[in-house]
């Protein structure tokens, strides 16, 4: 019963996000241009499954996955610093806290939705150059380093901006040479695997650390975590098609050079 | 019906990294079994089945509508209109974003500990909707220039590294507290909604311009989206301390 309770009232905080969207949409589709829409049944049906569909997953993540994991924080912190010397903790003591970083960000983008729909929607455009599963790897294992390196950023106290302007240059780097096509999807995808699973669970990693290191302020050192997390997937889904535009070539040069015998 | 439940099989082959990185540190490192075994799947299954209903939502109504809304924009060839509604589009998705909130008042908390603005009610609540108005407003603008840049073809790699080195360049001179702000505000206003309804419009309008490619021009917006916001925050945290 407390589940249909708090399923419904997830429904209703969606359905507050959703429908003024929904309703702009519409209205400029009706008033400003006044066209029909092609399909309304299935449109109708297809908000209601986004409401729906969103409020369910908000709520397996709220009340399963969310508390386990601060818990886990927590716990991996206490671990850490139990064994640490009274003072001048080094940040590779916390090593511990780095790998769990690392990987529970890698999952939660994996198990990104709009991470996922974008991925779909890519390899579809691109008639399967561009593998769905691929590019969810690569832009995750992004997300993960991102993330990763905010953490030692925490607790080894180096500036924020200058993690951002190292991945900037790189970027820039990678842009110059990186196949052309991939360039502005590769922008995106920092901001498209940043969403409604890694932002709760990188934000609640960032607090519990700053929090638990010595010298850090949860308000001041907290922020930064997902800005990261925004530019290192850049790199590595520009690193992703470099490596398969490498291979591809190689490929072609073999067959050229042994051209199959018929 | 086929499709639906191989989007299931999908959605468990999601999910199961985290509950495998959640098993492991808890088995191996931690040395602990798991308090609520039970809890952790119930709510894996949750997330699985609720994200197969979503995207599945989305693929049959999001993408058609923003692909029809685009088409639509572009043949009725108003490029003032395009504008205006790229604006509202991306003013209306981030005001209304409740990810945006909680983060403009956990800054405000920042702010009001920082010194930056008074430590009252009142102050705090005028800071947290002023972010969000500037947060709002940055993506508004975002949506206009990625709007603009596809109908005009204008280099993406030349905007967003400019955006860059104007991030880069304004740390120096925005106030320490807001910059951090700032720097997490645009990954905030990249919802769930956000993004397939806006990489939707742009891949639409690239598709229904003739010379325009969706694949290399309809990206790029949701990076417009995650620039403009710190350069406006930075904005808004060093036109405060100065006032």
């Amino acid at each position: 019963m407390d589940l249909i309770l708090d399923l419904l009232s997830n429904v209703i905080d969606t359905a507050m996000s959703i429908v003024p969207i929904a309703a702009f949409m519409l209205f400029f589709h009706y008033v400003v241009l006044r066209r029909e829409l092609a399909n309304p049944a299935q449109l109708a049906v297809g908000f209601l499954f986004i409401l729906v569909g969103l409020a369910i997953f908000l709520l397996g993540l709220e009340k399963a996955l969310f508390p386990i994991g601060r818990i886990m924080v927590d716990q991996l912190v206490a671990v850490s610093v139990a064994d640490l010397p009274e003072a001048g903790s080094h940040w590779t003591d916390y090593y511990l806290i780095f790998a769990f970083a690392f990987a529970i960000a890698f999952g939660a983008a994996i198990a990104e939705p709009a991470l996922l729909a974008i991925a779909s929607r890519v390899s579809e455009l691109s008639g399967g150059a561009i593998h769905a599963w691929g590019l969810r790897v690569a832009a995750a294992l992004g997300v993960a380093a991102g993330v990763t390196i905010g953490c030692i950023r925490i607790a080894a106290g180096i500036p924020l901006h200058w993690c951002m302007a190292a991945g900037y240059a790189v970027i820039i780097v990678q842009t110059v040479f990186a196949p052309r096509v991939i360039v502005p999807l590769a922008y995106d995808s920092g901001g498209v695997s940043t969403s409604a699973v890694t932002v709760p669970v990188v934000t609640a990693l960032g607090l519990a650390l700053a929090n638990q290191v010595p010298g850090r302020s949860e308000l001041q050192d907290g922020f930064g975590l997902l800005a990261l997390a925004c530019v290192y997937p850049v790199i590595t889904v520009l690193a992703y098609a470099q490596v398969t535009a490498f291979l591809e070539k190689r490929i072609l040069r073999r067959r050229t050079e042994n051209p199959p015998q018929v | 019906m086929k499709l639906f439940w191989r989007m299931a099989w999908g959605g468990i082959r999601d999910l199961s990294p985290v509950v495998l990185v959640i098993l492991f540190f808890q088995a191996v490192v931690l040395d602990r079994p798991i308090a609520d075994l039970q809890v952790l799947f119930e709510g894996a299954v949750l997330v699985v089945v609720g994200l197969t209903i979503f995207v599945y939502g989305l693929e049959i109504a999001l993408f058609p509508v923003g692909d029809s809304l685009a088409y639509a924009l572009a043949s009725k060839g108003s490029f003032l209109w395009l504008l205006a509604f790229a604006f509202l589009l991306g003013f209306g998705t981030a005001v209304a974003e409740p990810a945006l909130t909680a983060v403009a008042t956990e800054a405000a908390k920042t702010a009001a500990a920082a010194g930056s603005i008074a430590d009252s009610d009142l102050a705090r609540s005028r800071y947290t909707l002023g972010l969000r108005l500037t947060v709002a407003f940055s993506v508004g603008v975002a949506l206009v220039l990625g709007v603009t840049r596809i109908v005009l073809g204008w280099s993406l790699p030349k905007m967003i590294i400019g955006g860059y080195a104007i991030v880069i360049a304004f740390t120096f001179f925005a106030p320490s507290e807001a910059v951090g702000i700032a720097y997490d505000s645009g990954a905030v206003t990249t919802s769930v909604i956000t993004v397939p309804l806006v990489t939707a419009l742009g891949i639409g309008l690239a598709s229904s311009l003739a010379d325009r490619n969706p694949l290399t021009d309809g990206f790029g917006m949701i990076a417009a989206i995650l620039l403009t916001p710190m350069i406006f925050v930075m904005l808004y945290g060093t036109l405060l301390a100065w006032i």
